[in-house]
């Protein structure tokens, strides 16, 4: 009975609104001033990519799915969906009043639309890999198929059909990533590449851009034709680029932005001493850790060695002492935050440091090294002050515990790139991934033999099957424990010393309402209200 | 005169070309392209992107396109701010910085002239000290030092004035940023007018003026002050072009929205077409300027003659 049902089985989804609770206090100028480091490179969301302009994209425009300011994956501008074929087919229903910023309905043709124009290798867009679960879009990105082939079909002006290759667990929350949103047909064919302009750009998110000055600062507006306009409070949003994290803090202490997006970690101790409540940090999807290069000595085949430097490492002291955010000793390579899953750990993830120091010590001698005949490396990072720093206090610690010698070299972060893709030079060298998405593949993929990140070159059969394995499978449970068997791979292997999980930290004023961290950091500006002050 | 400023102005051109060229090559053998990324690209996407961008081409072609290109006056599209053309960057942070910073060298050369010419005339004096101890430490302090004490003092704590931005060139949001840039200059430009001022005081001509019973402030303002400012001028042209082109560092700290970030960004983005053209913008404004200053060098000082 069961094999009979399971392929017809057809799973519907609805939620209750995310509305938010409006307070009494509401202040009269509802205005948001939101530092966001780096210019946006474009808000095109099909081209776009980093931090900055995601923040501003996920205001102006809605894809599917959006999220919860806990960080929840809820329907967007398609109300329900549902998943059938063994999780290989969505139908979504797209909101009868979902509306673009100039009052034309948003239908299922605008998303396929959208979704085409990402993977056409004629935009050229660099995130389009984000739809990689959707039947024929490597094809399609590779011009090996023509665009009309993506899985991807309207059924009618609000039902929209997504056909995937394979199920894929994450995918509804692949779909609240700019490269999935549509886009305004008739603008963008009207403008071509200046539709995201001000004054062209016609957005179907709560807010419509009302300026953009390089380099100065990008104004956003409510957007009166949204579908949860009621429930939007603010009204204007203000994006400034401030790359500097020290000139962000002066001016969010001068009062002139509300939400800083990061914060000067030199300063953490000031900060935590007087804007304690202002100060916001909580877990985010990273990993900061350094790799070693597996192409050539000393490195090769050296598991012992691997193993032996990065247990020598003092995780407690460096979270502690060096970076002092609120960062997390990391002792595995998927970092904490994911619904579900439990990242598997090094085998003296709970040994005390003395313990791995000797256990360190004996290894390095098995490796063939000694106090008399050390080992002499380079680590390599990209210059900062506070990779610096961290690679110090490193060096220090192997100094220390097994006397290897430690050579420290800084490279520009395009050079330093280059030559960690090279693998000619590297021996270990620096890395941090931010997740893309809420699951663990996307960490787990990065050390697959064939992965642009896979500067280690770590190549084990064995995990590239067992990931193989984990895209094919439909059952959430299973998938995460045949992860959880690659991880434990990883941390066998030692092709990587993870060494903390990042955490994001803003300050925020206290008339910031509703303000909620959440492991991938995504704010939502309609989420947020001003209170009187 | 006006043969030799056609003279000097058709000497630009080859000086312009070698160092576009220069430029242009350079900018290619750093290591890294601009859409390289931490995650390495699927090949198929690095060739769409190579593709679009004429990057598939041989170096040679993609330089006589880009010669070309200048000619007729375009600079390209940003590699790294894909919604705008170099030129459109180019014409939205110049006069930003054209405004800050010609200001900036007004204050100082009225300021700098003032406080030297001061100090000449009371030569060891406590007033000649204290103008020079300020002039010393106003070039020993780096604008990464000044800015944000300035920034601490009239933003934070005082909150006379906002910490940064733009804010389309409100007028208060340009005190800061201006003085910051003008500090230096008047450090440099009062020196520079002290040292003049008493080696001109001391000049023949002026002792001839003293003695035909002239009123000192005659003598200073009609006989001394010209001559003396010879030094100065020269100075200007460079510090002019330099201080227009933007203030890397004023900019970033104030949030500015004027050239000289882009310059940065552009390099370290491997923004080739945004660095090239600003490198391109730069050279003809050196040019001009120092063109100029020899033009006023000219009217200045009568043993100086253009024919």
């Amino acid at each position: 009975m069961r094999t009979l049902l399971l392929p017809l089985l057809a799973v519907t989804i609805l939620y209750s609104s995310s509305a938010i609770s409006r307070p009494d206090n509401l202040a009269k100028d509802q205005t948001l001033h939101r530092g966001n480091g780096a210019e946006v490179q474009t808000l095109d969301p099909h081209k776009a990519e980093g931090v900055p302009s995601a923040n501003i994209l996920r205001d102006l425009y809605e894809g599917l799915t959006i999220e919860t300011p806990d960080g929840e994956v809820i329907p967007g501008t398609a109300e329900s969906w549902e998943i059938s074929d063994e999780g290989k087919t969505y139908v979504f229903k797209i909101r009868k009043n979902a509306k673009w910023s100039n009052g034309d309905p948003v239908t299922a043709h605008d998303f396929v639309y959208g979704l085409r124009r990402s993977v056409d290798p004629a935009t050229a867009s660099k995130y389009s890999q984000i739809l990689a679960p959707v039947l024929h879009a490597e094809d399609v990105i590779a011009g090996k198929q023509p665009v009309g082939n993506l899985g991807v079909k309207a059924l009618d002006e609000h039902t929209l059909e997504i056909r995937l290759k394979a199920s894929t667990p994450y995918f509804l929350g692949l779909l609240n990533h700019s490269s999935t949103y549509p886009v305004h047909k008739g603008s963008v064919e009207k403008h071509g590449g200046q539709f995201s302009r001000p004054g062209k750009l016609v957005s179907n998110g709560a807010y419509a851009l009302q300026e953009w000055v390089v380099q100065s600062h990008i104004k956003l507006e409510r957007n009166p034709h949204y579908w949860d306009n009621d429930d939007t409070i603010i009204d204007t949003v203000y994006y400034y680029p401030i790359e500097d994290q020290s000139t962000e803090l002066k001016r969010y202490r001068a009062g002139e932005i509300d939400r800083t997006e990061d914060i000067p970690s030199q300063q953490i101790k000031w900060i935590k001493k007087n804007l304690a409540d202002e100060l916001q940090v909580a877990p985010y999807l990273g990993n900061y850790y350094f790799g070693f290069n597996l192409t050539r000595p000393p490195f090769k085949g050296n598991l012992k060695l691997r193993r032996a430097l990065s247990m020598a490492i003092d995780r407690k002291i460096i979270t502690e002492k060096i970076t002092g955010i609120g960062e997390k000793p990391l002792y595995s390579w998927v970092p904490p935050g994911i619904n579900g899953y439990e990242a598997a750990k090094f085998d003296y993830a709970d040994w005390t440091q003395k313990q791995r120091v000797e256990e360190a010590r004996k290894l390095y001698k098995e490796a063939g090294y000694s106090r008399a005949n050390p080992l002499t490396v380079e680590v390599r990072y990209n210059t900062s002050e506070n990779h610096k720093k961290l690679a110090i206090a490193v060096a220090a610690m192997w100094k220390q515990a097994l006397g290897v010698k430690t050579r420290l070299v800084n490279e520009e972060w395009k050079v330093f790139l280059e030559n960690r893709k090279q693998k000619q030079v590297t021996q270990v060298f620096r890395a941090g991934w931010i997740g893309d998405y809420n699951d663990p593949y996307t960490f787990m993929e990065i050390l697959h033999s064939k992965h642009g990140l896979n500067d280690s070159a770590y190549y084990n059969p064995e995990y590239d099957a067992l990931l193989r394995q984990a895209s094919m499978e439909g059952d959430p449970k299973k998938r995460f424990a045949i992860m959880r068997q690659a991880e434990e791979l990883i941390l066998r292997d030692h092709p990587v010393m993870p060494i903390y999980s990042y955490v994001s930290s803003h300050l925020i004023k206290p008339w910031v309402g509703n303000y909620k961290p959440n492991v991938l950091d995504h704010n939502y500006t309609k989420d947020l209200y001003i209170t009187k002050h | 005169m006006l043969r030799y400023s056609f003279r000097r102005l058709l000497g630009a051109i080859p000086t312009l070309l070698i160092l576009m060229t220069l430029a242009f090559f350079m900018m290619r053998m750093a290591p890294g392209g601009p859409f390289d990324t931490e995650k390495s690209l699927p090949p198929e996407i690095q060739a769409n992107l190579d593709k679009k961008y004429h990057l598939d081409e041989p170096l040679i072609q993609q330089y006589g396109r880009y010669l070309l290109d200048v000619v007729r006056g375009d600079f390209g599209p940003s590699f790294q701010y894909k919604d705008y053309s170099v030129n459109e960057l180019i014409a939205t942070g110049f006069p930003v910085s054209l405004r800050l910073g010609l200001s900036a060298i007004a204050i100082a050369l009225v300021v700098g002239v003032g406080l030297g010419t001061i100090a000449a005339l009371r030569q060891n004096s406590s007033a000649d000290y204290t103008v020079m101890t300020l002039a010393m430490t106003g070039i020993s302090i780096p604008n990464f030092v000044l800015a944000p004490i300035l920034i601490l003092v009239f933003a934070v704590y005082l909150g006379w004035l906002p910490a940064g931005g733009w804010n389309d060139g409100a007028f208060k949001n340009t005190i800061l940023p201006i003085i910051g840039l003008a500090l230096p200059q008047i450090a440099y430009i009062s020196r520079l007018m002290r040292g003049s001022m008493i080696e001109v005081l001391r000049s023949n001509p002026i002792r001839t003026a003293r003695a035909k019973g002239l009123p000192e402030r005659v003598v200073i303002l009609r006989h001394a002050l010209k001559p003396a400012l010879l030094p100065v001028v020269s100075f200007l042209g460079p510090a002019t072009a330099a201080v227009i082109t933007g203030s890397v560092v004023i900019e970033q700290i104030f949030g500015i929205p004027g050239l000289g970030r882009y310059f940065v960004q552009g390099a370290l983005n491997r923004d080739y077409t945004l660095v090239m053209g600003v490198v391109v913008f730069y050279g003809i404004l050196i040019i001009l300027f120092n063109f100029i200053v020899d033009l006023v060098y000219a009217m200045l000082d009568p043993k100086v003659r253009y024919s």
